[in-house]
């Protein structure tokens, strides 16, 4: 479903010779959980731009679904996005839309038909646990309910995997934890996860898969080490 | 139409930024604006003075008025001629009494010459066409001598061409700074919306359907500058006209009309030039 290649990234403008990501190599299964940890500046982000494409690999390649990112053309990057959930730390929600209105809006701009666009929504934010918010501006909410409506726009296209990139980032230990149980139940539900966090308490306290980056390369990848291991890290 | 929808939210959302928009894209098109009027007033005032280009050809003493007139049928027949009008000894003297006042009575008896007054179709009162047809006119037989003013003819042409240029130049000029201005502006509002873009690209938007409703925004935006300015432009012509005793012609209602689509079209380069850098930083 999503396979890394020998992936290497080096920002042309960074520092000479620092690469973001060195042959890194992985496969993420349909229905999957993994975990991505690893120190800030250790190549999370950049694996997650490379998988929804807004950044393509310097060497090796990247594939989703149907796509591979040597021979994507940028027209197509929307209709493989379309497909995919991604989520942030900082929400990125509209502020003067409200909840149900920032959930339409992923709808609205992929051209779902207009008499479609309420039951859907309604779902995926019954989904995240919030239909009562619906009317609710984002700076009526909490973090951890703005974090919840950024959810429900990444699910409501039905995607077939979620980004999320450090979504408990911004919570307390209550909402974190929180946001996390909405993880795993769209994950029982056969959306496959790609979560990078910090929060190791949440890592240790699953029994997910993880992959860990220091410095662009994975130095750790649990599907590959004995249990032990996993446990003791 | 979800573009047009979309396009119109900037209004309801921001309607400050929307007018402070519009009317610094009215400013910079206002400006356009007098520059035009200045240039078509100057147009209309050389032309005015184009239409007294006058070649008078002289009929040699003693020819029959029969034969003149019938020169004169001939010479009506030239491609470049407008009017010819047969002047006769009697007329000539008569005008030469009015142009002359003072001089009157030095005039007496038929002693000026009858003449051809020729006048010529717009385009072709220009120095080499006005000496073709001298040089025709002096082929005639009946035909003793030919005044055209010929200095006076080349230095209103070579006016005219100063004026041409300098007019496509300031013209250009104050086109590109209206250009700019209104890529500011525009960029401004677009960077505005810059999350909106991001967030748009990231739920699979297309870059058409990002685009769009920027473009139909410009596009109004850039029309209302126009009809804007327009109204400025004609109020700064009547505050001419009324202080300053000026009369001044303003623009017809064609070249209004392609004052307010230039805006329109300004606009939407503006935010096409703008939307396509934003789309390419996120």
């Amino acid at each position: 479903m999503i396979r890394f290649n020998n992936v290497t990234k080096v920002y042309p403008r960074a520092v000479p010779g620092a690469t973001a990501l060195t042959k890194v190599s992985f496969r993420l299964a349909k229905g999957e959980f993994v975990f991505l940890t690893g120190p800030s500046g250790a190549g999370k982000t950049t694996l997650l731009k490379l998988l929804y494409m807004e950044e393509r690999p310097t060497t090796g390649e990247v594939l989703v679904s149907d796509y591979n990112s040597r021979d994507i053309k940028r027209r197509e990057i929307p209709r493989l996005r379309r497909r995919l959930g991604i989520v942030f730390q900082d929400f990125r929600l509209l502020e003067d839309l409200t909840a149900e209105q920032n959930v339409a809006f992923a709808l609205e701009v992929t051209g779902t038909p207009r008499a479609n666009i309420p039951g859907r929504v309604a779902r995926a934010l019954t989904q995240v646990g919030l239909g009562a918010k619906a009317r609710a501006y984002p700076k009526e909410l909490s973090g951890g309910e703005q974090q919840r409506v950024a959810f429900a726009r990444a699910l409501v296209n039905d995607p077939f995997v979620l980004i999320a990139d450090e979504p408990t980032g911004n919570l307390d230990e209550r909402a974190a934890r929180g946001i996390f149980q909405i993880l795993r139940e769209i994950n029982a539900l056969g959306t496959a996860v790609l979560m990078a966090t910090h929060n190791l308490e949440l890592v240790r306290s699953s029994n997910y898969r993880s992959i860990e980056l220091d410095h662009g390369q994975i130095v750790f990848d649990s599907a590959e080490a004995p249990v032990q291991n996993v446990e003791g890290r | 139409m979800p573009a047009l929808r979309n396009a119109m939210i900037p209004f309801r959302r921001a309607p400050l930024l929307s007018v402070l928009s519009i009317t610094t894209i009215a400013f910079s098109l206002f400006a356009f604006g007098l520059f035009g009027l200045v240039a078509l007033n100057i147009k209309n005032a050389l032309q005015q003075v184009e239409e007294r280009v006058e070649i008078r050809a002289f009929a040699a003493e003693g020819t029959p008025i029969e034969a003149i007139a019938a020169a004169s049928d001939s010479v009506a027949r030239y491609p470049e001629v407008a009017k010819v009008e047969v002047v006769t000894q009697a007329q000539a003297l008569e005008r030469a009494r009015k142009e002359l006042g003072e001089f009157k009575d030095v005039f007496d008896g038929e002693f000026l010459p009858a003449s051809l007054d020729v006048r010529l179709k717009p385009g072709f009162r220009d120095p080499v066409t006005v000496r073709k047809v001298v040089q025709r006119l002096r082929g005639i037989a009946l035909v003793d001598d030919v005044r055209f003013g010929e200095e006076w003819i080349t230095q209103l042409y070579r006016l005219r061409n100063i004026a041409g240029v300098a007019g496509a130049a300031l013209g250009l000029a104050f086109a590109a700074v209206a250009v700019i201005i209104i890529g500011a502006t525009i960029r401004m509002a677009v960077l505005a919306r810059a999350r909106e873009i991001s967030v748009m690209r990231l739920v699979g938007a297309t870059d058409g359907f990002i685009r769009r409703p920027f473009l139909i925004e410009g596009s109004i935006k850039g029309a209302l500058g126009g009809v804007m300015a327009l109204g400025l432009t004609y109020l700064a012509m009547r505050l001419l006209e009324q202080y300053l005793s000026f009369q001044t012609a303003f623009f017809d209602r064609r070249l209004a009309i392609v004052g307010i689509l230039f805006g329109a079209v300004i606009g939407w380069i503006g935010s096409a030039v703008s939307v396509g850098r934003q789309l390419k930083r996120v």
